[in-house]
């Protein structure tokens, strides 16, 4: 069976006996890098692509249809015409800070591809730190926001830079907590780990309704991190026209769309490690053959099916839920997210340690 | 793949950070250096002021006014400092037991008390 650890390893092997060992390591370094840089931009052309046809689905419509079989080419041309536009930078506007925002969103959304295990072995790298270092890193994206409202000299950028600070920094906390959920229960950080833990099963089945609640909060939180619908409140299209990017324009703009579908990429794709076991196969306690059938099925396809299945779920939300005025926002996150969080901890730690879980 | 395999984390894996980083350095250049390589600029003024609808900005943007969202920030460090203690505690709560639990209890409840009381305070108000 040819799976991404047998590709990569062969990959290596022959590099290693064509360069020897220095050599190789520094080729293999570039590959990786190309590599990311072309995932990037495939993930980009799919998400948009898989945004407009659920989008449309949902409110019975075709969606993109005429350019290439049914309309799979379309954000090919789009990103032709974006390339194609002029990347302004306004009068008033501080330019090096505009210009460096877009760099840095780009350069944040894909550290955080680090630790995400695509398949079984295949992970850049397995830090033992792996979750906190997710919602480390993630959190300078707020920067990036606040960089680029401040910098662009327009009133509506500056207010939606600023509630986009206050809800990604609100957010952050409820996140974190239902991931400390399965922190406890897998009594690890490490992406590795927490996966191997759910050998026998997803902690979303063994581990009762807490971890369903915690998985519902990480999923709201996550869509609030990304400044998706319904807490797209900073770039709400009819209150601020586009909100902290504003001003951007051309590939400046294409960037900060990208890194946004990035982040709900690397979001889900944790929370599909966290609750359904990353690259792990549907194993049910003791039916061997069961078991052996799933694992007939490549770890990467079980990654990429659960974490679009996420992603299926965040654009899902977008169409069903109203947008929430900040006020709203902030108090459903104060108010409610964040000590249901607590106790949701409590009484997971609770289960944990008194080995309740199946 | 050395680079993939988890036995060698350690050295190398930093250096993915190193790749990650020139990668999207690279990514976000050539995308920028490629549209500005294609588009000839041209240049007016009205091209030029802050986008606000149409209407001309008036006064400067970067002035001095009430953010409303300062509490909030104030009650985020406190909250988010809790959570990095939480995070060893969670990893070994498994193995100390009852008495961890029951100590991060008493933890989170004396902070469930501060929050109380900037609630009733009215810090969470919106402005």
């Amino acid at each position: 069976m040819i799976s991404l650890e047998f590709i990569l390893q062969s990959v290596d092997r022959w590099l290693r006996d064509r360069l020897g060992h220095e050599v190789a390591v520094a080729v293999e370094y570039v590959l990786v890098g190309l590599f990311v840089i072309l995932f990037f931009a495939v993930l980009g052309l799919v998400l948009v692509f898989m945004e407009r046809k659920v989008s449309a689905w949902m409110q019975v419509r075709l969606g993109p249809n005429r350019v290439g079989p049914g309309g799979t080419l379309q954000t090919l041309a789009d990103t032709i015409k974006l390339v194609s536009k002029e990347g302004l930078t306004p009068a008033g506007a501080d330019r090096f800070l505009f210009n460096l925002a877009p760099v840095l969103m780009i350069v944040v959304s894909m550290l955080l591809l680090a630790p995400i295990a695509f398949a079984r072995n295949v992970q850049l790298w397995d830090i033992n730190i792996g979750v906190l270092y997710v919602s480390a890193i993630s959190s300078v994206s707020v920067l990036a926001v606040l960089i680029a409202g401040w910098s662009s000299n327009n009133k509506y950028s500056l207010l939606g830079a600023m509630r986009s600070g206050a809800q990604i920094v609100s957010y952050e906390l409820s996140a974190g907590l239902s991931v400390l959920t399965i922190v406890v229960l897998s009594g690890s950080l490490q992406v590795s780990q927490i996966i191997e833990a759910q050998q026998t099963g997803w902690w979303l089945f063994r581990g009762h309704v807490p971890v369903l609640v915690a998985m519902i909060i990480y999923l709201i939180a996550v869509t609030a991190e990304t400044n998706r619908a319904p807490f797209d409140l900073a770039e709400a299209e009819s209150e601020l026209t586009a909100g902290f990017h504003t001003e951007y324009s051309g590939m400046r703009f294409a960037l900060f769309f990208l890194a946004e579908y990035a982040n709900v990429f690397v979001a889900s794709a944790i929370g599909a490690i966290l609750f359904l076991g990353g690259w792990m196969p549907l194993h049910l306690g003791n039916w061997d053959a069961f078991n052996r059938i799933m694992d007939w099925i490549p770890s990467s396809i079980w990654f990429f099916a659960k974490t679009f299945f996420f992603i299926f779920v965040i654009m899902w939300f977008r169409w069903t839920f109203p947008r929430l005025r900040i006020d709203q926002l902030l108090e459903l996150e104060w108010k409610y997210l964040l000590p249901l969080g607590i106790v949701n901890l409590l009484v997971a730690t609770t289960i944990a340690v008194a080995g309740w879980y199946f | 793949m050395y680079l993939w395999t988890r036995n060698h984390f350690s050295g190398v894996g930093s250096a993915s950070l190193v790749v990650l980083i020139g990668a999207g350095i690279v990514f976000s250049l050539l995308a920028i250096g490629l549209s500005r390589f294609l588009v000839k600029p041209t240049w007016s003024r009205q091209k030029l002021e802050p986008y606000e609808c149409g209407v001309p900005t008036i006064g400067k943007t970067w002035i001095q006014y009430n953010v409303g969202y300062y509490l909030f920030a104030l009650m985020f460090l406190i909250f988010e400092v809790e959570l990095v203690f939480l995070f060893p505690w969670a990893v070994v709560v498994k193995q100390l037991g009852m008495v961890a639990l029951i100590e991060a209890a008493v933890f989170l409840f004396i902070l469930f008390l501060g929050f109380l009381y900037a609630h009733r305070q009215g810090a969470l108000k919106w402005m």
